[in-house]
């Protein structure tokens, strides 16, 4: 039934600089009234690929055909020109401008008039028509993240978009979000209209779409229906060869008492709680993984031990050494006084380059920010953090044209943060702490992640991993605190539980209630 | 308490001068505005002050002393007029040209840029004011009689009617409203002009997106460089009326390195910031900076060091704004959210 075609890509190919190529003659088709997954590692140039068709690279070659006519995109306008809507991972939305004004923007109208009562009821007839919950006089920065991309989304259609593509829409929704977009797209698709969601997560792609296209460095490996399509074919598809689901757990043998949480409690700028007297015991020897909605309290935990956040009076974090022989309170300081006292922790925040990196350095110097303090002289010690950036890019197969000059920012997602754990890892931590170090990362790279914790945890680190994952926390972890509105609603042992009991837990505290 | 005394018996010329002084600042600031609003941040404010009025200046000066006398006819007033207010407008442009190309197009920092703007162009006003007044036989001599009247010219029996009114108040509401030349109340039209165009067209949310998310208006289709170059050498243009304003109005019609256009031309830059870029708040937020500005001349016993507390004030009320507008934070109170950025498409 699917034989008009919406957009055909043929023989395309885009390079960044001399030395990388974002896509290699990749050929693409996407039919009108189908759900089309591009599926693809990170780095795999689908974003890349889809940001051709939205008019924000040009193609060094190849052509496209849209409805079967050949057209050149050489700017966002010809796309929408052409029918065509990109919502982006990062949403395109001015902050301080209501719905409706950002869905408006840009729009030429009538003598520039500006009918604001217009815009809003065209606005609540697009709503209507594909199920979408919208205000149009709500100001964006007002917004939870699924209503900003309910405004994306509504954007491209009130611009007449029948093409859209959706760049990993579900990342940043909660399973109820997720559905009620599935259900827009249905009703969109049943428009007639053509999609292209881009997705890393497999169970997403069998649920939405009717066709799977796979991208893999760069080169565009084929497409399957949907219907004939598994989880495991499509993974082998994705990374050329079969990978082991199985995360190694072998069993530290020494486990003692590395950081003992007591009573902590964390409030934010309004005074609200964000932890509540949580306590806790992280071992030298094992993963504790922090399972829990996003949202309840694991930045505030992570950043409260780091030194990073304030923690309440009467709030305890003892810091005991390898040793045993003595132990220091963290509560009250300061990363610096923190290393200063000679605890070496190792923090890899949530948010890489707010937090963990400086996106317009290079790696050697982003690596040269945990150890420019070693030199004896005033002078920076150069040659040091540069072999060991050597040592990571190498060890980590990180993907990069140098070391010394690239902005790390131009590096994709996952080299990114393999530069950011083998940092931390390479300071020889003793307590090692990792938020989301997965997020956004192919599957490869996970494991390559996966490991790297493991084998920590055997050299005695006390390792501590927030994850979103609850598979990934199951294989993974020795043992899982769960997390549920800043309370602790319980810890469980990582070999003997279940994803039911773990998602119970999350959603209401244990034992009841 | 005679000085408070005398410091309220000056109060309406206070307020008088306070209009004039605010005029020039109004002119600054509203030009600034339209720039900010596109994400450029233009500290030549000043530089592009004094462009506006030497090359008003020189236009009126070449017309009435050159021109009209080489040719043997009487300066006409209208002709002298409208020449200055374009050679200002074209000059204070060309000004925010070069700085748009150097920002825009070469992406240079946009600080620095406009603060060479500033020096580059108090040098090349003070430069040709002094070649003027070389022209017309020394320091202080050059002088556009026809256009700087025309500039100041005012109804006197709308201001004596109004006065007369008011007499009973001991206030000449007249000379207070009434008594300026044309430019102060054209300033006040393109405060509710930009108010307009900035909040209710389309080319407005245009130029606002450009300012607060600059990908976001590429993205949907917006000529980024485009709105950004215009902005800022409209605005450029607007500002540079403030210093033709000075030229033309307070020191009708002559030149003088006093510095004080530059002085002006900071505090037109902190009008900006102190009306939280909303063009209708620089209408009393101008002239409360003028009467602040001017104070000083009519507090008595101040001596040369204690005038500088006083001309401290518009700066201590911007910092005052400054600390209330971070505490309230509210979103619209803040800058656009890409001021001072510079814009790269292909940038991941």
């Amino acid at each position: 039934m699917h034989l008009e075609k919406a957009i055909e890509m043929k023989n395309i190919t885009k390079r960044f600089g001399s030395k990388v190529v974002a896509n290699r003659s990749v050929s693409l088709t996407l039919y009108k009234g189908e759900i089309l997954s591009l599926l693809g590692e990170n780095g795999s140039g689908k974003t890349t690929l889809m940001n051709m068709l939205s008019g924000i690279y040009y193609p060094d070659e190849g052509e496209i055909f849209v409805n079967e006519k050949p057209v050149e995109i050489k700017s966002p306008k010809d796309a929408f020109d052409l029918g065509i809507g990109m919502i982006h991972q990062h949403f395109k939305l001015v902050d301080v401008f209501t719905a409706a004004e950002n869905i408006v923007l840009g729009l030429e109208g009538e003598k520039g008039k500006l009918d604001k009562g217009a815009v809003a009821k065209a606005v609540r007839e697009i709503a209507d028509r594909y199920g979408f919950e919208i205000d149009p006089n709500q100001k964006v920065y007002n917004m939870s993240v699924s209503q900003k991309q309910t405004v994306e989304i509504v954007k491209v259609l009130y611009r007449g978009a029948n093409i859209l593509i959706l760049d990993e829409p579900t990342a940043v929704l909660t399973p109820q979000e997720t559905e009620k977009l599935f259900t827009v797209m249905r009703n969109m698709r049943a428009d007639g209209k053509a999609i292209i969601i881009i997705t890393h997560k497999l169970h997403e792609v069998l649920a939405v779409s009717d066709r799977v296209a796979v991208l893999r460095k760069g080169e565009y490996i084929g497409d399957v229906p949907t219907a004939e399509a598994s989880q495991q074919s499509l993974t082998d598809m994705m990374v050329g060869r079969a990978v082991s689901l199985n995360i190694d757990r072998p069993l530290a043998e020494a486990q003692t008492d590395r950081l003992v949480v007591e009573h902590l409690t964390v409030k934010d700028k309004e005074g609200v709680k964000k932890l509540d007297d949580v306590s806790f015991v992280a071992k030298a020897g094992e993963i504790l993984g922090i399972a829990g909605i996003a949202g309840s309290g694991q930045k505030q935990l992570l950043e409260a031990i780091a030194g990073v956040q304030r923690a309440e009076p009467g709030s305890s974090v003892r810091y005991i050494e390898p040793d045993g022989s003595s132990s220091k309170q963290l509560v009250g300081m300061d990363p610096l006084s923190i290393i200063k006292k000679g605890v070496l922790l190792s923090f890899v925040p949530e948010d890489r380059f707010g937090m963990g990196l400086v996106g317009t350095m290079s790696i050697s110097h982003n690596v040269m920010l945990r150890s420019y303090r070693r030199g004896k002289t005033p002078m920076l010690d150069r040659k040091f953090p540069k072999q060991l950036s050597q040592k990571i890019v190498r060890d980590l197969e990180v993907v990069t044209p140098d070391i010394d000059r690239t902005p790390i920012r131009r590096l994709s997602g996952g080299n990114v943060q393999k530069v950011l754990v083998g940092r931390e890892i390479e300071q020889s931590p003793t307590v090692l702490m990792t938020a989301y170090a997965v997020r956004g990362l192919d599957i490869n790279t996970s494991y390559t992640i996966y490991n790297l914790l493991t084998e920590q945890k055997m050299k005695g680190v006390a390792v501590i991993y927030v994850g979103e994952d609850l598979d990934v926390l199951l294989e993974l972890c020795d043992r899982i605190l769960v997390l549920c509105g800043g309370k602790v609603s319980g810890v469980v042992d990582g070999r003997n539980t279940t994803k039911e009991e773990v998602g119970l837990m999350m959603t209401k505290l244990g034992g009841g209630n | 308490m005679e000085g408070l005394l005398s410091f309220l018996s000056s109060f309406p010329t206070l307020l008088h001068s306070g209009v004039v002084f605010g005029t020039v600042i109004m002119f600054g600031a509203l030009g600034e505005i339209l720039t900010q609003k596109s994400g450029n941040l233009n500290l030549g404010v000043p530089g592009v002050m004094y462009l506006g009025g030497i090359a008003g200046l020189a236009a009126s000066f070449l017309y009435e002393n050159v021109f009209c006398p080489g040719h043997g006819i009487e300066p006409v007033a209208w002709i002298s007029v409208a020449l200055s207010l374009v050679s200002c407008f074209v000059a204070a442009a060309l000004g925010s040209l070069l700085y748009s190309f150097l920002t825009i197009t070469l992406r240079t920092n946009q600080n620095v840029t406009g603060l060479t703007l500033t020096i580059f162009g108090s040098g090349v006003a003070n430069f040709f004011g002094g070649s003027l007044n070389k022209l017309a036989g020394g320091v202080g001599q050059v002088s556009v009689k026809v256009a700087s009247e025309a500039y100041r010219a005012f109804s006197f029996d709308l201001v004596a009617t109004v006065d007369s009114w008011t007499e009973r108040i001991g206030f000449g509401l007249g000379t207070l409203i009434f008594s300026y030349g044309f430019l102060t109340y054209v300033v006040l039209v393109i405060a509710v002009g930009l108010w307009f165009f900035l909040s209710k067209t389309r080319y407005g949310l245009s130029l606002r997106a450009v300012g607060e998310n600059t990908a976001t208006a590429d993205a949907v289709g917006i000529n980024v460089t485009k709105y950004k170059y215009l902005a800022t050498c409209i605005g450029g243009g607007i500002s540079g009326f403030g210093g033709l304003y000075y030229v033309m109005n307070y020191i009708k019609g002559t030149w003088e390195n006093s510095g004080t256009i530059e002085g002006l031309g900071w505090l037109a830059v902190a009008l900006v910031i102190f009306a939280t870029w909303k063009p209708l708040r620089t209408i009393w937020g101008s002239y409360l900076f003028g009467v602040l500005y001017w104070m000083f001349f009519y507090v008595a016993g101040l001596t040369r060091s204690s005038q500088e507390i006083f001309k401290m004030l518009p700066y201590v009320v911007t910092l005052f704004v400054l600390i209330m507008v971070s505490l309230r934070k509210r979103r619209e109170d803040q800058p656009p959210a890409s001021l001072g950025l510079p814009y790269f498409r292909e940038d991941r």
